[in-house]
């Protein structure tokens, strides 16, 4: 699914990813914790083709095909998703307009017929359903006005909708109280599928109590200095970073 | 030849030619229009065409607009216009019996029916002011001063006509009115237009005004709107400005309104070589409200500046001012919007706002609120920002599959929008909308004007 291959990304000079490996399969959930500015939103928002980064890498293929070519727009019609750790308001896009050009822009790319009207509002009752998503989203901007909780379920809505191959959770737990974060991962369980994988990246443990990992991998000063399976995390969560810190020289 | 003899020669040129045809000017002209025509010229000379040393034209060189040796319009040109052949308007539903204004001239079209309620004057300002002076002079000049602005004073100097739009005490015109103002000749011509609208108590309107150039000369538009807004009367005054590169067009409005009444202007920029829009508004009785709103697209060399005065003179007043421009190539803007709370106009409430998007570097943007405020119980707002599109939002858009392009649009569609949906007539609002997004996609250009505006 995803190959990274000795990944290096600065912004002003300054290294934030000192050589990233890392390979996901179809089928797999990744974990990607560690402290704060440890590079893990970096690592999000470069797979995601954000163009602050001066990026060298040995080789990042998606679906085989190279990453680092491709615009936002085609990786994410090629099926990668990101889930925003801080969704953009946009006042004067309105939502539905939104992300119904976005679901046909993928369909197009798929060589598929765009949605009629009412096959695109019978999808989105569906897939708002599937994420519990309450908010009324017709007459409103993209993300303006909504509480943290509904940024965070706009966010897996929008997943539901486009059916992404690979999705990048960037820190979708951060903000919401336990019965938000139940939803927001029963969501993603509800989109996993055997051809399906995620990176979920977190602070906490707790989320992985509800989305849990086949690996868990540990981002430290820019590099994986650990990686195991579910039980790493828990392990985290009772002693804290300041062990791996110790490990890697602070 | 320095450039101060070559500005002076500029205003002699017009002196002369004022002095060469007075006569006509004042041949068959009402009294009215006439009586304040010598004035008015008087007024010209002493102010001359306006440099970028006067204040209120800091942003805008006029000069070079008036170079041209420009054919000036001074009969109404007995062409039978008809209008389905020149223009057909396809805003769907809309569905209004246009009125036409050529060169400055009112046409009547043929088989025309006057579809408005009863005792609405709709017609030519020649014909009404030959017809029926006291309708009109109390109004005529009252507002539209001859000595604060150069270009009123040419305006005045220079009218025969436009149109009159005449609605009595407590008539609703529910049907929008629409106008539309063709600029056509053979030559590089200069266009008078004069304009006058009274609204009586309790009455209301929507008019919508169309700007439309039928070929590629230069054409130096002036005209002059005076409007006057009774006692709980209430206007909407929608203003579609779409003219080629070489067309520069001064336009002025003064509004005065009385006591809770409510004035709307909406003015569209969305094409022009040159605008000047100068908005004055007088809130002459209390509860009065006004509100502006103005959203400019320029690109290439284009220029626009809205020039906006509003007068509290009474209090518990409400005005607001909302300003948007789009600027993309090395076009330049400008926006200028006085707020003058005059002494005793207490509990006043004004409200400005200028915001402008710039897509290249190369474009500038000017802007400027002044307050003048001599009462102490007012509340007065204003904000102004110059930026770019958020690229936080474009990368939200792309990564959701939105291509560049296409999330650009979306960016600029949303920046317009909060001024967009002020439109009441919903038919036109969805046109705007459209003529926005298409003026956005650059596709504008492909309408009758393209074979024009290419070769600019």
């Amino acid at each position: 699914m995803l190959s990274i291959k000795n990944l290096y990304a600065s912004v002003e000079g300054q290294e934030i990813l000192k050589g990233i490996n890392l390979e996901i399969k179809p089928g797999e959930v990744h974990a990607i914790m560690g402290p704060n500015g440890s590079g893990k939103s970096t690592l999000a928002n470069v797979l995601a083709g954000k163009d602050d980064y001066e990026i060298t890498a040995d080789e990042i293929t998606f679906l085989g095909e190279n990453l680092l070519d491709k615009s936002p727009e085609t990786r994410a019609k090629d099926g990668l998703f990101l889930s925003f750790q801080y969704p953009v308001e946009i006042p004067g896009v309105p939502m539905v307009n939104f992300i119904k050009t976005a679901v046909n822009e993928h369909r197009k790319h798929r060589g598929e017929k765009e949605l009629t009207a009412g096959e695109f509002l019978k999808l989105m009752r569906k897939k708002m359903e599937l994420v519990e998503l309450k908010t009324k989203l017709t007459n409103r901007s993209v993300n303006e006005g909504f509480s943290g909780g509904e940024k965070k379920k706009n966010e897996i809505f929008q997943m539901a909708m486009l059916e992404p191959k690979l999705a990048i959770l960037d820190e979708t737990d951060s903000g919401l109280d336990i019965d938000a974060l139940k939803t927001v991962a029963n969501g993603v369980n509800a989109l996993k599928s055997p051809e399906t994988s995620s990176i979920v990246i977190t602070h906490y443990q707790r989320l992985l109590d509800y989305i849990v990992p086949d690996f868990v991998h540990v981002l430290y000063h820019g590099k994986i200095v650990k990686s195991g399976g579910k039980e790493l995390a828990f392990e985290l969560e009772e002693k804290g970073y300041d062990w791996i810190k110790k490990e890697n020289g602070n | 030849m320095s450039v101060l003899v070559e500005k002076a020669d500029l205003s002699l040129k017009y002196i002369s030619h004022y002095n060469k045809v007075k006569e006509i000017l004042f041949e068959g002209s009402s009294y009215v229009l006439n009586d304040v025509r010598n004035r008015a010229f008087q007024d010209f000379i002493i102010q001359g065409i306006p440099t970028q040393k006067n204040e209120n034209y800091k942003y805008t060189n006029l000069n070079p607009r008036f170079l041209p040796d420009f054919e000036f319009v001074h009969h109404k040109e007995n062409n039978n216009v008809d209008i389905k052949t020149v223009f057909r308007c396809d805003v769907p539903q809309l569905n209004l019996e246009p009125r036409l204004i050529f060169n400055g001239w009112y046409h009547r079209i043929s088989n025309e029916s006057l579809n408005l309620p009863e005792g609405v004057i709709l017609c030519s300002l020649a014909e009404i002011a030959n017809n029926n002076p006291d309708l009109i002079k109390e109004y005529y000049g009252k507002i539209a001063k001859t000595d604060s602005d150069s270009m009123v004073a040419l305006n005045t100097a220079y009218a025969k006509d436009g149109y009159f739009l005449y609605i009595p005490k407590n008539v609703i015109v529910e049907k929008p009115i629409q106008l539309i103002n063709f600029l056509q000749a053979e030559t590089d011509t200069f266009v008078t237009q004069r304009n006058l609208i009274i609204i009586e108590q309790g009455a209301s309107t929507n008019l919508i005004f169309c700007d439309h150039t039928l070929n590629l000369n230069n054409y130096l538009n002036n005209s002059v709107t005076e409007i006057f807004v009774g006692e709980n009367a209430n206007l909407d005054y929608y203003t579609l400005q779409n003219q080629h590169n070489r067309t520069s067009s001064i336009n002025s409005v003064f509004i005065q309104q009385e006591r809770d009444s409510v004035a709307t202007t909406h003015t569209y920029s969305l094409h022009g070589g040159l605008i000047r829009n100068n908005l004055k508004f007088v809130l002459n009785g209390e509860n009065a409200e006004a509100n502006m709103y103005g959203m400019a697209f320029l690109d290439r060399k284009q220029h626009i500046d809205n020039f906006t005065q509003i007068i509290h003179a009474k209090p518990n007043c409400q005005s607001n001012q909302v300003y948007k421009n789009v600027l993309d190539g090395e076009s330049t803007g400008a926006f200028s919007g006085m707020i003058h709370v005059v002494r005793d106009a207490q509990n006043t409430n004004a409200f400005q706002q200028n915001n402008n998007l710039l897509l290249t570097d190369e474009a500038k943007m000017q802007t400027k609120p002044q307050l003048i405020i001599d009462a102490d119980d007012v509340k007065c707002s204003h904000g102004a920002t110059v930026g770019q599109i958020d690229e936080e939002a474009m990368f939200y858009l792309r990564a959701r599959g939105i291509d560049e392009d296409k999330a650009r649009l979306m960016m600029m569609n949303a920046f317009a929008h909060d001024v967009v949906r002020k439109i009441k007539v919903e038919a036109l609002g969805n046109r705007i909308d459209e003529l926005v997004e298409k003026r956005l996609n650059g596709e504008i250009a492909r309408c009758h004007e393209c074979a024009y505006n290419c070769e600019m």
